[in-house]
């Protein structure tokens, strides 16, 4: 019995009844889950946020003031600085980074960041990301399949 | 983008996970530019060395890695003198930080040699038509433009990626279709010396990324295309140009139609802008000095005290391959330094006011040190004044 309903259930979630699904492009491989940050602002990581703390510093931004730590970060793309790379890699370090990216359309320094950081991202999804998603919603990014869902 | 079996089991993870991330780069950077393949590259010239730049952040990264590269790999210029540090006024801590990022490089097989102008200390890292995968972007424009390679603007992370794996995604300006010019700079007057990089200076910030060919009334050295090729760089991000009769691939294509021209006038704006300011310190080889340039510096200075702090950067190669040269300068009053530069070095930023001969430096001085700049001729540089 089981193996005629659970493909039905698992179709179910995929489906959207119970989990919406959102395809994306893979960018880092890997699989991070955590409660959604949604912004329509870029995001520099040099200079915007504090690696010790992962709160977002940057004057201005809508979220400043917010830890991006364990969120799934959703956000149009990358911005500044090259060094915004490493300073992903300096969030990771020291366990103050977000699950998981996903990028409207990607840009180099977020990218190189995630990778080398080993942060599952994500971008390009249809639906939107960034419309679709809410803060606070429970994400899960496949950054290996290019799959995020709405848990 | 298509990969050989053995790419792909780099990319799942078979030689160890430096190597899978290195892969895991250049094959993410490469779909997201739409490239098709790999490609070996000749050399790789990596960013991201001065403390200054890239500080805790990336030292922890760059410690973390294991391996070696397997192409000739170089670096960029670093914060201070790797030797004369004190006496750049460089203090201890960030000079035992800046000793651990070079340490890091070289466990990963890089060569500790930092600078903006590796086709001056190896003419075998760079070759007409060989992929390279460099990173500063004076020394991209020159190697596309002047050279005739092909390479990208690559970030410090994906030149170290290309220079783990040899090779580099086969995107932009490695593929034919990329290197025509869009734009036409006419320049109606003489250049010589620092003109060249008042006019990159302006033309960098009209032009943006296009690549742009000038037609010259004067013939530039290659020395005087660096400083333009410098300038376009940093006011703009012009990884590639072409010269009417100068540069080898500009036979390849005509003017194209949409023309900006470039006056007199406006060149001796860009020099006279602070006319007569303050000077504190006169810095010069942005990018670092050649041998010819080391040599012109030494013969200005024959018999000269100098009034200001004037220091000129170089790479350590070009410093040792002329003794009498240096030594002529110093007997100035003037210091010759290498490894680094005014502008990733925070030696500059107790300076209230830096002269330059450099339109890059013109450019980056004042965001990156903090300080104002002004351009002038290499003579005025080192008399310390912007005068005439």
């Amino acid at each position: 019995m089981w193996g005629q309903v659970w493909p039905a259930f698992v179709n179910a979630l995929k489906g959207g009844i119970l989990i919406k699904t959102l395809k994306g492009r893979p960018i880092s491989r890997g699989c991070g889950q955590g409660e959604a940050l949604v912004t329509n602002e870029s995001i520099s990581f040099l200079g915007s946020v504090d690696p010790t703390t992962g709160i977002v510093i940057e004057e201005k931004h809508e979220l400043k003031g917010q830890s991006i730590s364990g969120k799934v970060l959703v956000f149009p793309a990358g911005k500044g600085s090259t060094v915004g790379s490493y300073v992903m890699y300096q969030l990771k370090k020291n366990g103050t980074a977000p699950a998981g990216v996903i990028n409207r359309s990607a840009e180099p320094i977020v990218v190189v960041g995630a990778i080398i950081s080993g942060i599952a991202m994500v971008d390009s999804t249809e639906p939107d990301a960034i419309t679709t998603i809410k803060t606070g919603d429970m994400v899960r990014v496949d950054g290996t399949r290019g799959v995020v869902e709405i848990l | 983008m298509y990969l050989t079996r053995e790419e792909e089991a780099l990319l799942d993870g078979e030689k160890g996970p430096t190597l899978q991330k290195a892969m895991e780069l250049l094959t993410a950077l490469g779909d997201i530019y739409g490239a098709d393949s790999l490609v070996p590259i000749k050399s790789a010239q990596i960013a991201g060395v001065s403390y200054k730049t890239i500080g805790d952040a990336g030292l922890e990264w760059i410690s973390d890695l294991k391996g070696k590269v397997v192409v000739p790999s170089i670096l960029n210029p670093a914060g201070m003198d790797l030797e004369r540090w004190h006496e750049m006024g460089v203090d201890e801590e960030f000079a035992a930080n800046q000793t651990k990022i070079i340490e890091a490089y070289q466990r990963l097989g890089i060569r500790c040699e930092c600078t903006c102008t590796p086709y001056h200390i190896d003419t075998s890292l760079a070759s007409f038509g060989d992929h390279l995968a460099w990173s500063e972007s004076s020394a991209v424009s020159y190697a596309n433009s002047v050279i005739g390679a092909r390479t990208n603007r690559e970030g410090g992370p994906s030149a170290l990626a290309a220079a783990l794996i040899g090779k580099t995604a086969n995107y932009g300006y490695h593929l034919d279709e990329n290197r025509a010019p869009v734009i036409t700079v006419q320049v109606d007057c003489q250049l010589s010396g620092a003109d060249y990089g008042a006019l990159g200076y302006l033309v960098g910030a009209q032009v943006g990324s296009d690549i742009p060919m000038f037609r010259l009334q004067s013939r530039p050295t290659n020395t005087e295309l660096k400083a333009l090729g410098a300038a376009m760089a940093a006011s703009g991000a012009v990884a590639l140009y072409h010269v009417v009769g100068v540069t080898p691939e500009s036979g390849s294509y005509q003017a194209p139609d949409e023309t900006i021209t470039i006056e007199r006038s406006q060149l001796d704006e860009v020099f006279g802008k602070d006319r007569g300011h303050h000077v504190d310190l006169a810095a010069l080889g942005c990018p670092h000095y050649s041998l010819e340039e080391l040599e012109l510096a030494a013969e200005l200075l024959e018999g000269v005290r100098v009034e200001k702090e004037v220091w000129i950067y170089t790479s350590r190669q070009v410093r040792d391959a002329s003794p009498d040269a240096v030594r002529r300068i110093e007997a100035s009053g003037a210091k010759v330094f290498v490894d680094t530069c005014m502008v990733v070095s925070p030696a500059t930023d107790r300076f209230g006011y830096v002269l330059t001969d450099s339109g890059k430096a013109l450019k980056y001085i004042p965001g990156m040190c903090g300080v104002g700049s002004g351009l002038a001729s290499i003579r005025e540089c080192l008399k310390g004044r912007n005068s005439d």
